[in-house]
């Protein structure tokens, strides 16, 4: 890279004719966060105390303590996180390379079928018509599954839990397969709660996208928003961890850039 | 006379601030609110020579023994003269003249003073004498009429006395298990004007939940103890309005030390026993406080569901029973602050409830809507802690006879 093309990109950030967007929910404590079944350990939602407020715990300033999980809001997940990928090298957030960090998306637009379907599942000829559409996803590319989940504000909804469990969208096992050894995508990523469908688990494997994605080095992003103003093919995704020494994942910023026409 | 509902407050006239009528008392003069926290009227007896004695020495007046046991008494009495009191310099009675008080001959021997509930005929009349919390926490006697009448608990010197939830407004800090929706209707029928019902994490929904909220005096509210920001905004939005909490929020898993790696369980545990109690005592004590002596239906109390594993490690649930003595502690140090207020906080600790994480607790347990009554006929009756069932009894007893022994029993 030339050190012209870098100040081309300055300079186009700087005009607007590269447009920023915001792919992350807000931390906040209303945010859902992942539920197990009550005998397992629980990821720790996201709250927030308050530390001082321009008051008697600290007069001139304001600021707070907060705590959550890993796997909390807005998250990436590194191979280690999943028991496929425990024994890959550089597989957790500390020493992922962070070049893997900035990559291409495509955004593959299912937000009807979810709307139609909760239990929607991203298929290989789902993909393939995608492909027919929009071109062959490139190597080292993000995938992106638009729902338009994240519109969800209720948490009720967002959740969506009956008495069989959660009913949200997700990728079925063949898809993953697919990606991983046909696409070589660096990860898949989600508007839900996790990067596998809310009924995942009864999947084969279960939870697919975690076990083949984490099992071949890749990565996951969930609780994304704002997909429906990404092109499908030309975002460039900034998306990188928190560097927790041996962390699973983290909450994190996650940003596109995508060229206005 | 039964209780008219009282009429809406008026907006623009200041708040009357609480009074307490006089607190202090000799430390041998406690033993008379020992009992009475607990509902029981006892007094000294004699061990040597049998006197039955009041009030409280360090020795007996008949024979100077020391070998005094505070006993159990039935109260049978008879009310020898009466009075209405229709002036004091106490400036807690004189805003609540007039006020009866008359001296009762119990029938085990000593002569007391009470306050004379109004419907005991003149003197002299049978009465029977029991023990109740005054606003400053101190145990006073009560000449009862000896046959019950009715409405009772509406007597405007024993409702100064008691927090009968009947025309007020109460929050019930967790309404989706099953304690929690008991309590919701015991409250409801027990005449409260407006339930408040808090409820976590809206998407998992939980049965019978719908139910409660369906109910008319009942409005839920979204309540998380472990969301510091969410217990604000709610005791903002609430807080100047409730008269009694009633926080039934609880984390409760079966494990000990071994049994369970990590901290996440004892974690969540302590997050919602000990500083969810600490985040809502914060938020909503204060206008608790504040609206003390606000009018008949004033703000009167606050109930803590702990569990009688407060007192002693139950090591099956060794966690939990640590987040609950952390609970217990705290509720000591919120009912001191609340004092001067005359707010009573009520303690409760039940043996095991009858509900999922007690699964393999053998009976017996405790049902909910017997917790749920317990926590009503406590508020009724101005009791400060409440053992309800017979597995807390058994351990009250055990404890308060050698707390050594009982932790000994329970390692096991
Ligand atoms: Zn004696």
């Amino acid at each position: 890279m030339s050190q012209d093309t870098l100040a081309a990109f300055a300079n186009a950030l700087a005009t607007g004719s590269i447009r920023v967007v915001d792919l992350t929910q807000t931390l906040s404590p209303a945010f859902p966060q992942i539920t197990l079944p009550p005998e397992f350990g629980q990821c720790w939602p996201f709250r927030i105390e308050e530390v001082s407020h321009y008051d008697e715990r600290g007069p001139g300033w304001y600021w707070n303590n907060f705590s959550c999980g890993e796997h909390t809001g807005t998250h990436f997940d590194a191979p280690i996180h999943w028991v496929s990928g425990r024994h890959l090298p550089n597989n957790a957030v500390d020493t992922i390379p962070v070049e893997h960090f900035i990559g291409p998306a495509c955004v593959i637009d299912c937000s009807k079928e979810a709307a139609a379907d909760a239990d929607f599942l991203l298929t290989v000829p789902f993909v393939e018509a995608w492909e027919a559409r929009h071109g062959r996803i490139p190597p080292r590319a993000w995938v992106l599954m638009r729902t338009d989940w994240s519109k969800r504000t209720d948490p009720v909804a967002y959740q969506n839990f009956d008495a069989t469990g959660q009913h949200t969208p997700g990728p079925d096992a063949d898809v993953v397969r697919f990606l991983v050894e046909q696409r070589d995508v660096i990860g898949f990523g989600t508007e839900a709660i996790g990067t596998d469908a809310g009924q995942g688990y009864h999947l084969r494997p279960p939870y697919p996208c975690h076990s083949i994605m984490h099992g071949a080095g890749r990565y996951g992003l969930q609780c994304l928003a704002n997909l429906d103003q990404l092109p499908p093919t030309g975002a460039v995704i900034f998306a990188a961890p928190l560097k927790i020494e041996q962390g699973s994942g983290s909450p994190l910023r996650v940003l596109a850039m995508v060229s206005e026409r | 006379m039964s209780l008219p509902r009282p009429p809406k407050k008026n907006p623009i006239l200041r708040t009357r601030a609480p009074t307490t009528p006089p607190g202090g008392r000799s430390r041998v003069a406690l033993g008379l609110t020992t009992a009475a926290a607990l509902g029981r009227l006892e007094l000294q007896v004699c061990r040597d020579c049998g006197t039955v004695q009041y009030p409280p020495r360090e020795a007996c007046h008949a024979c100077l023994s020391e070998r005094l046991r505070w006993t159990a008494q039935d109260g049978a009495g008879e009310l020898i003269a009466d009075t209405v009191l229709t002036h004091s310099n106490d400036l807690y009675f004189r805003e609540r003249l007039p006020w009866r008080l008359g001296m009762v001959r119990l029938d085990a021997g000593p002569s007391v003073v009470a306050h004379v509930h109004g419907d005991v005929g003149d003197a002299p009349a049978r009465v029977r004498v029991g023990a109740r919390l005054d606003r400053a926490g101190q145990a006073v006697l009560v000449a009862f009429p000896e046959q019950e009448t009715k409405d009772m608990a509406d007597d405007r010197q024993l409702r100064e006395m008691t927090c009968d939830p009947q025309y007020r407004k109460v929050l019930v800090t967790d309404g989706k298990t099953p304690t929690g929706q008991a309590v919701v209707r015991a409250l409801v029928d027990a005449g409260a004007d407006l339930v408040w019902v808090g409820h976590a994490e809206p998407w998992k929904q939980y049965a019978g939940f719908d139910a409660i909220a369906g109910l008319h005096a009942v409005t839920p509210v979204p309540l998380d103890l472990t969301d510091s920001r969410a217990v604000s905004s709610l005791a903002a939005q609430i807080g100047g309005k409730v008269d009694i909490v009633v926080n039934t929020a609880e984390h409760h898993r079966t494990f000990g030390i071994g049994d369970r790696r990590g901290l996440d369980a004892a974690r969540a545990e302590m997050d919602i026993n000990y500083f969810g109690l600490l985040r809502l005592a914060q938020d909503f004590g204060p206008a608790l406080k504040a609206r003390a002596a606000d009018g008949d239906t004033g703000a009167c109390a606050w109930v803590n569901v702990l569990s009688v594993y407060a007192l002693a490690n139950f090591p099956a649930h060794g966690t939990f029973s640590a987040s609950k003595a952390a609970a217990y502690s705290l509720a000591q140090c919120l009912r001191a602050e609340m004092r001067a207020s005359g707010v009573r906080v009520v303690n409760v600790f039940p043996g095991p409830v009858d509900d999922e994480w007690n699964q393999l607790v053998p009976p017996p347990k405790l049902a909910p809507s017997a917790l749920a009554s317990a926590i009503v006929k406590a508020l009724r009756d101005g009791v400060e802690d409440v053992f309800p069932g017979e597995v807390a009894q058994d351990w009250l007893a055990r404890w308060r006879d050698d707390p050594k022994a009982l932790e000994r029993e329970l390692s096991l």
